[in-house]
């Protein structure tokens, strides 16, 4: 058996960090100083601190009549326009990353396809919401028609991944015993495999249709339909009462939305 | 629903609801259908109650329930599957959005090469254009990185402010934690776009924004951690005859630490994407040539931005993957 150390020679056998802590601070410290050196801070201007106490004071009294009224540009209509676009738009990224999932998951085809799958899920994640917003425009036209195509390619990413790692956490065990009362494919998939996925890919989608609701109120600034168009030309038109508005109907409805999410992600979570 | 008195039959309906097919409990000497249900029921019954008693006595009133019996002679019921309301809820959701955004297939068939052909074009990159956009790409890192430090050296002392095991005080948990979900509902565009305005255009409001976003989503991300502390070892160290503020840093810092580097890591990945698309609306970085390029038509230029966002994505996930790794 070791002999006992006293407090002070177990305190000295403790690893040393010095090292990991200066070169950290070293790297920290010489990133900051880089990054400073690009931003110059604008000299503080009256105009500037104008403008954000006069969005601060309309957020206050945002325009009533945009805000409660279902007129086409009433910020309602707008809103459920948006979550339109988002909810389209995470079933179509639902589907879409299905079948990429299973080919991307290294327990149901290998090593190489799912090399491809994850190498091809990789170059979608890279385009920017935006540039995928861009390009939608040119081929249907402005509209929130876009914005549900855009939405759906954006969302492919994260759903194939987070799809594969709960494909990749399948009990075998499960599919082995249902082989051996004699179960058909069909019969495996269905009350071996499902059971299994559902609940995590619901929850799954839920929480990226919250992301994707965030997302659509800003793809109004390229043209691509939802809220975020009426909100940029309130605000460049300096119409802070109307941007004030726009403001409210994205908090209100975000909020609601996530703690839907919530209840049910939480729901699903407990009954696994 | 609470019970106060573990059933044998609800044990084992718990077990049995973990096998595929699940199963509804109905103990043979109930004299009603519902009374096992009801039974259990306090004095004001929950919505969901009541819905689920409804529930199971139509099941009961149904003829052609399938019904099995076990060993021990319970009958157990085949349950309603709450599958085909949800297709049902989903599918007139999806009709009433469809109609909404004026979705067009014959449009999408006949005009989605052009998808392909602005992809097509991409192809072919014009790598000269590389010197013009390096500006601004590092322009991007700067500004997510100086956002990502900031913001994360702000989330932590309100982290603390807003764990409900370290803040008693019930007022100032609440109105931090409504202000910090006030924070995290607006995107970082709308921050950046209202920054703009008030800054002038360039990297200053991009970082500001950047800054905002990340305090939103670290501090929240933190006081759900600090939730999960123990503080027993706080306690302890107190006990000793430390004061509070050392057996705080103490007891809890090394708890928290781990975690606190990785999510501020992790935020500094994402940070990167937003920071990408913030040019877009004038605050700076390489979001203003994506803009211009497409504007222009010039595919192969956004191409080489493509890249470019592509390489310097991949080398920071990688490396704070590494480091999170680590860290864990």
């Amino acid at each position: 058996m070791e002999k006992k150390l006293t407090v002070k020679e177990m305190l000295d056998k403790q690893p040393k960090h010095h090292l990991t802590i200066v070169l950290t601070i070293l790297i920290l410290g010489s990133m900051t100083l880089w990054s400073m050196a690009a931003i110059s801070i604008p000299s503080t201007n009256e105009g500037g601190i104008t403008i954000i106490r006069s969005i601060l004071r309309s957020l206050a009294d945002p325009n009533r009549d945009w805000l409660f009224t279902l007129r086409p540009i009433g910020i309602p209509r707008q809103m459920f326009e948006t979550v339109s676009i988002a909810f389209l738009g995470t079933i179509l990224g639902a589907i879409l990353a299905l079948p990429l999932a299973f080919v991307s998951s290294r327990n149901i085809t290998g090593r190489l396809y799912s090399f491809i799958g994850i190498l091809s899920v990789t170059l979608i994640r890279t385009f920017p919401v935006f540039v995928l917003g861009l390009m939608f425009v040119r081929v249907t036209g402005p509209g929130p028609f876009a914005g549900v195509m855009t939405i759906g390619l954006a969302s492919i990413g994260m759903m194939t991944k987070l799809y594969v790692e709960s494909i990749e956490d399948i009990d075998k065990g499960v599919i082995e015993a249902l082989d051996a009362t004699g179960a058909n494919t069909l019969q495996k998939i269905r009350y071996g495999i499902i059971p299994q996925l559902s609940a995590n890919f619901i929850s799954n989608s839920i929480y990226r249709f919250e992301i994707n609701v965030r997302n659509a109120t800003i793809l109004g600034l390229v043209g691509a339909g939802g809220i975020g168009s009426t909100l940029i030309w309130a605000m460049s038109a300096y119409r802070w009462k109307d941007a004030a508005a726009a403001l409210w109907g994205i908090i209100i409805v975000v909020l609601v939305i996530e703690f839907i999410s919530t209840r049910i992600r939480r729901k699903l979570a407990s009954s696994d | 629903m609470k019970n106060n008195k573990p059933n044998p039959l609800t044990l084992l309906g718990r077990r049995l609801k973990n096998t595929s097919r699940k199963l509804t409990f109905r103990p043979k000497e109930a004299a009603t259908p519902a009374s096992a249900d009801g039974a259990t029921m306090n004095a004001a019954p929950l919505l969901s109650d009541k819905i689920k008693t409804t529930i199971n006595k139509l099941t009961v009133q149904t003829k052609n329930v399938r019904t099995y019996t076990l060993f021990d002679g319970t009958t157990v019921l085949e349950p309603f599957s709450k599958t085909p309301l949800i297709f049902l809820i989903l599918g007139t959701l999806s009709v009433i959005s469809w109609n909404v955004t004026n979705i067009n297939l014959f449009y999408l068939f006949s005009r989605f090469s052009n998808f392909f052909d602005i992809l097509w074009r991409m192809t072919s990159p014009r790598w000269s254009y590389f010197s013009t956009a390096i500006g601004p790409m590092l322009d991007t890192i700067q500004m997510s990185f100086l956002g990502s430090l900031i913001g994360a050296l702000l989330a932590l002392p309100v982290a603390f402010l807003s764990a409900s095991n370290i803040t008693k005080n019930r007022f100032v948990l609440g109105s931090t934690r409504f202000m910090l979900s006030l924070i995290r509902t607006l995107p970082v565009l709308v921050y950046a776009a209202i920054l703009t305005l008030a800054f002038g255009f360039g990297v200053f409001a991009g970082t500001i924004a950047i800054i905002l976003f990340t305090f939103g989503i670290l501090s929240k991300m933190m006081y759900e951690n600090i939730e999960t502390v123990d503080l027993g070892a706080y306690g302890a160290i107190e006990a000793t005859g430390a004061s509070k503020p050392k057996a705080f840093v103490t007891a809890i810092f090394p708890q928290i630490m781990p975690s606190y580097l990785s999510y501020s890591l992790y935020s500094f990945e994402i940070n990167i994407r937003y920071a990408a698309i913030l040019g877009y609306v004038g605050a700076g970085g390489i979001g203003l040539l994506f803009d211009d390029r497409m504007a222009w038509r010039r595919y192969q230029d956004v191409a080489i931005l493509i890249i470019m966002l592509f390489v310097v994505v991949f080398t920071i996930e990688n490396i704070s993957r590494y480091l999170r790794k680590r860290l864990s």
